[in-house]
């Protein structure tokens, strides 16, 4: 096995980063993969609770970079997926107790053993976020439709192609389509042609969100969502798979519901 | 505003944000521009009469690169000289 290691950033805070990193490591899990998920936000940690595993910790990446235990010691089994890990964070620390070349070292570690390593990144550009894509083979940038939101990508955007990063891809979170067909919200099209990155989900708002990060059990295993199915589509697109967007425009409405029970949607 | 003029929402956001995102990614302000097209003029009249007031100059959004476009037309010399 030689791991994809996969970072996930945003710029601005609160888009869904960490829920898109918990939502992308349980699908991955449900299709067989073995996946390694390490939370990058040292001293704001979050990774653990959304999913479920907070009651488990006993040593974070910290303890490994400083030597007080090995990393297989720090990496928590998840409860539902054996071949699934959360490397947490610290949480009395501060992003300065990382270096980028701590990270690399890490994810090296790790690629001999798993197939996904995912990398929640905290917010901003600075020293955190240097660590979480220091050894990226791949970033996903997490956006909202909103004007903040897709200004901060941008911003990562730029920075990851002048530290030739590569082009990374894009997922549009908590996309509501009956706004946008009120034409008060940015649709999909909008922020990628503002943003001129290629896109590899759109995750439609969706309540199961919360009421799945509330019991610590991301919404991907929840059949019935559709962010769930969002989230599960991007993880088949990371593994190579050729999966079509799914048709967001007739989700609230009842003839939507009609057509998707024919099963024509 | 009256109601029914007024511009749907998205569409500002996509105005506000396309204007934004062109000076985020060339760290030139607004009013750098108008300055940097003020000496641009200065220099091309220096050799070419040029009208100033029909002159368009701008940044434009090409993929995630941005090129300064310039539309500078140019006065008829032949009619002057006639003169």
């Amino acid at each position: 096995m030689t791991a994809q290691v996969i970072t996930v950033t945003s710029g601005k805070g609160g888009v869904g980063k960490t829920t898109a990193v918990a939502n992308l490591a349980n699908a991955l899990a449900m299709d067989g993969k073995k996946v390694v998920c390490i939370d990058g936000d040292i001293g704001l940690r979050n990774l653990d609770v959304v999913m479920g595993l907070e009651n488990r910790i006993v040593y974070d990446i910290v303890d490994v970079i400083e030597g007080r235990c090995k990393l297989k010691q720090a990496m928590i089994r998840d409860k539902h997926y054996p071949e699934m890990y959360l490397i947490p964070a610290a949480q009395t620390r501060d992003k300065n107790a990382v270096s980028p070349s701590d990270m690399v070292r890490i994810c090296n570690d790790l690629r001999a053993d798993a197939d996904f390593v995912i990398i929640d990144s905290p917010a901003g550009i600075e020293r955190g976020f240097r660590n979480a894509i220091a050894a990226a083979d791949r970033v996903l940038v997490v956006t909202n439709p909103e004007v903040s939101a897709v200004r901060d990508a941008d911003r990562v955007v730029g920075i990851l192609e002048a530290e030739e990063k590569g082009t990374p891809h894009l997922i549009i979170n908590r996309l509501n389509p009956a706004l946008v067909k009120n034409n008060d919200m940015l649709s999909a099209e909008d922020v990628l042609d503002l943003l001129g990155i290629q896109l590899i989900g759109i995750v439609p708002e969706d309540e199961s969100v919360i009421i799945g990060s509330n019991r610590g059990a991301p919404v991907v295993t929840d059949g019935k969502s559709r962010a769930g199915l969002a989230f599960r589509n991007i993880a088949k697109r990371l593994q190579g798979l050729d999966v079509p967007f799914m048709d967001l425009d007739h989700q609230n409405s009842l003839w939507g519901a009609i057509q998707r029970l024919a099963g024509r949607k | 505003m009256n109601f029914f003029t007024r511009k749907k929402s998205a569409t500002s956001a996509k105005e506000r944000l396309q204007l934004v995102l062109v000076h985020d990614r060339t760290d030139l302000t607004p009013a750098q521009l108008e300055s940097l097209k003020d000496d641009l003029l200065k220099a091309i009249s220096h050799y070419i009469d040029i009208d100033p007031d029909a002159v368009q100059i701008g940044l434009e959004r090409d993929g995630r690169s941005q090129r300064l476009v310039a539309d500078i037309p140019l006065r008829n010399v032949s009619r002057h000289r006639a003169g």
